[in-house]
């Protein structure tokens, strides 16, 4: 079975990238490969220069990873953790104690940095597990889900912790299922779907490309059938919206023209119309299912 | 990255093994009592002296725990994700593995000390320390890295399976191995059949180390102890490193 076929894309530094696509999609997969984890049957994978294939100890000295699941050792301290990471990325001794040190203030665990992980919560682990991909100060950064199901505390410090290493220059690849996260992080999305890339483009470009999925939602003074308004639209849909009406039209130009003139006609004003781009999850589904 | 970059991350594997497999009160009592218990479990009722079960306890002391916990080591660590962790850190597969061969090994050889001490307290004598030395050592690391390859296979990660299926083997072992009976001792079938098991060289070196006498010359027990050790390491790379995604997966 092929998870992922001939996808090819470029992440520039310090970019965020967000990687989305629906479950079994070939999004671990492709992150895997990234990583080291998994060895393609072909092609080839750059990592700050560095091909994942022949070169996989210098790429994987550039990376940090966040895995969905948490995967510190929960028999052994938060401290103990950071400094075996930080051993088996070879940093000496004076740094990684150092490093260890701020990123538990940085993240909260300074307090518990002597306690088993064992008893840790899920926001305390992500936090960890952020801070031990972070040990080597790595120029590249893989999150998969790195927010999934943490309280609001840990999910903004998480959130900003991604902007400011954004900021210094860290490039980040972010998997993830929020798609409302990726809209507010990412510079470039890409739509992965059966193992093929659907799409990859900046957030606010997918919405403008992306055609039949703008809407507008238009409320008159008296009741109006839906139904009636995408017929004399010729709109692919209308929806009741409370007391307004959401009309999805290719064009949306013609359809300003069009509510107005179903206006006119039917002896009724309009209280307010407001034309709405789809939103990156909109985007998401409507790619997806094109390919189903 | 040099060798002796991965070779460093070897140890730092065998230090994690350390503090969470074998740092464990149970499992240290496991490895001191289990090898006597099953001599003793044998030998009630014969007349044997302390010197006679001095070559087959050390070989159960040496062969048990430097193949109690390893096994069990890779598919407990994929289970709780962390051998995922480890694989996307820079660290090589033979790496991660050399490192459980080298915690299964000192923890072989550290708990292997007591029984000795024990045995000399209780009046054995042995004479030829240095043979038995070398060949506690090179048996440790034989067996260590043998109960590595004993994990390779299934790709599971479920440490119950991979336990049960090392017993199947390790159990046999010890009664074709001239633990009970030392290999002069048995038929001519049996002992082309001991000359198979690498603990029938440990135990033969064992016996010379208190008696002077041996089956096989001394030299061919250390070398042959030494080949084993390095197929089952070569064998069980090759074979983690092929089957290490469908472990992941």
């Amino acid at each position: 079975m092929t998870a992922v076929d001939g996808i090819s894309f470029e992440v520039d530094e310090g970019e965020i990238f967000g990687f989305l696509g629906p479950n079994g999609s070939g999004k671990s997969t492709t992150v895997r490969m990234l990583t080291g984890t998994l060895k393609p049957d072909g092609g080839t994978a750059l990592i700050m220069g560095h091909d994942i294939g022949s070169e996989t100890m210098k790429a994987k000295e550039m990376i940090g990873v966040v895995p969905e699941v948490s995967n510190a050792y929960i028999e052994i301290s938060a401290k103990k953790n950071l400094m075996l990471v930080g051993e088996l990325y070879g940093l000496p001794r004076k740094e990684r104690v150092a490093r260890a040190e701020n990123l538990l203030k940085d993240f909260g665990l300074w307090d518990r940095r002597d306690g088993l992980v064992r008893g840790f919560s899920k926001g305390m682990k992500q936090r960890l597990i952020l801070c031990m991909a972070l040990i080597n100060d790595p120029p590249l950064l893989f999150l998969d889900e790195p927010s999934s199901g943490l309280d609001v505390e840990s999910k903004r410090l998480i959130e900003g912790v991604i902007r400011e290493k954004s900021e210094g220059g860290t490039t980040v690849f972010l998997t993830t299922h929020d798609i409302e996260e990726a809209n507010q992080l990412c510079d470039r999305v890409a739509i992965i779907n059966r193992g093929s890339m659907a799409a990859i483009d900046r957030p606010e470009a997918l919405k403008r490309k992306t055609s039949g999925l703008n809407y507008l939602d238009v409320s008159f003074d008296g009741a109006t059938d839906p139904r009636a308004l995408a017929k004399f639209c010729d709109a692919k849909e209308a929806m009741k919206m409370g007391d307004k009406i959401r009309l999805w039209a290719d064009d949306v130009d013609e359809a300003i023209y069009c509510i107005s003139a179903f206006a006119s006609s039917e002896g009724l004003k309009i209280v307010s119309l407001n034309t709405l781009s789809p939103s990156l999850e909109e985007i998401f589904v409507e790619l997806t299912k094109r390919r189903e | 990255m040099s060798m002796q970059k991965q070779l460093r991350r070897s140890v730092v594997i065998a230090k994690k093994d350390v503090w969470i497999y074998y740092s464990k009160g149970p499992v240290i009592v496991f490895g001191l009592l289990f090898p006597l218990f099953l001599l003793l479990a044998f030998t009630i009722g014969r007349n044997v002296t302390i010197d006679e079960l001095f070559p087959g306890l050390m070989g159960m002391a040496v062969f048990f725990t430097s193949t109690a916990v390893g096994p069990a080591i890779l598919p407990w660590e994929a289970r709780s994700r962390t051998l995922e962790r480890l694989v996307c850190l820079p660290v090589a597969v033979w790496a991660i593995l050399f490192g459980d061969v080298l915690a299964s090994f000192a923890f072989g050889l550290a708990i292997s000390i007591v029984p000795l001490i024990v045995s000399v307290a209780m009046g054995v004598e042995v004479e030829h320390l240095l043979v038995l030395g070398v060949g506690m050592v090179l048996a440790a690391f034989c067996f260590a890295s043998l109960s590595i390859l004993l994990s390779a296979y299934p790709p599971t990660d479920v440490p119950a399976t991979v336990m049960m299926l090392s017993s199947m083997v390790r159990f046999p072992l010890v009664f074709i191995s001239g633990i009970f009976v030392p290999v002069e001792g048995l038929p001519d079938w049996a002992r082309a059949v001991s000359s198979i098991s690498p603990l029938t060289y440990f135990t033969d070196l064992a016996r010379y180390s208190t008696t002077g006498e041996s089956f096989y010359s001394i030299h061919i027990d250390l070398v042959v102890l030494a080949l084993y050790a390095a197929l089952f390491l070569l064998v069980s790379v090759r074979l983690h490193e092929r089957y290490l995604p469908e472990r992941l997966s």
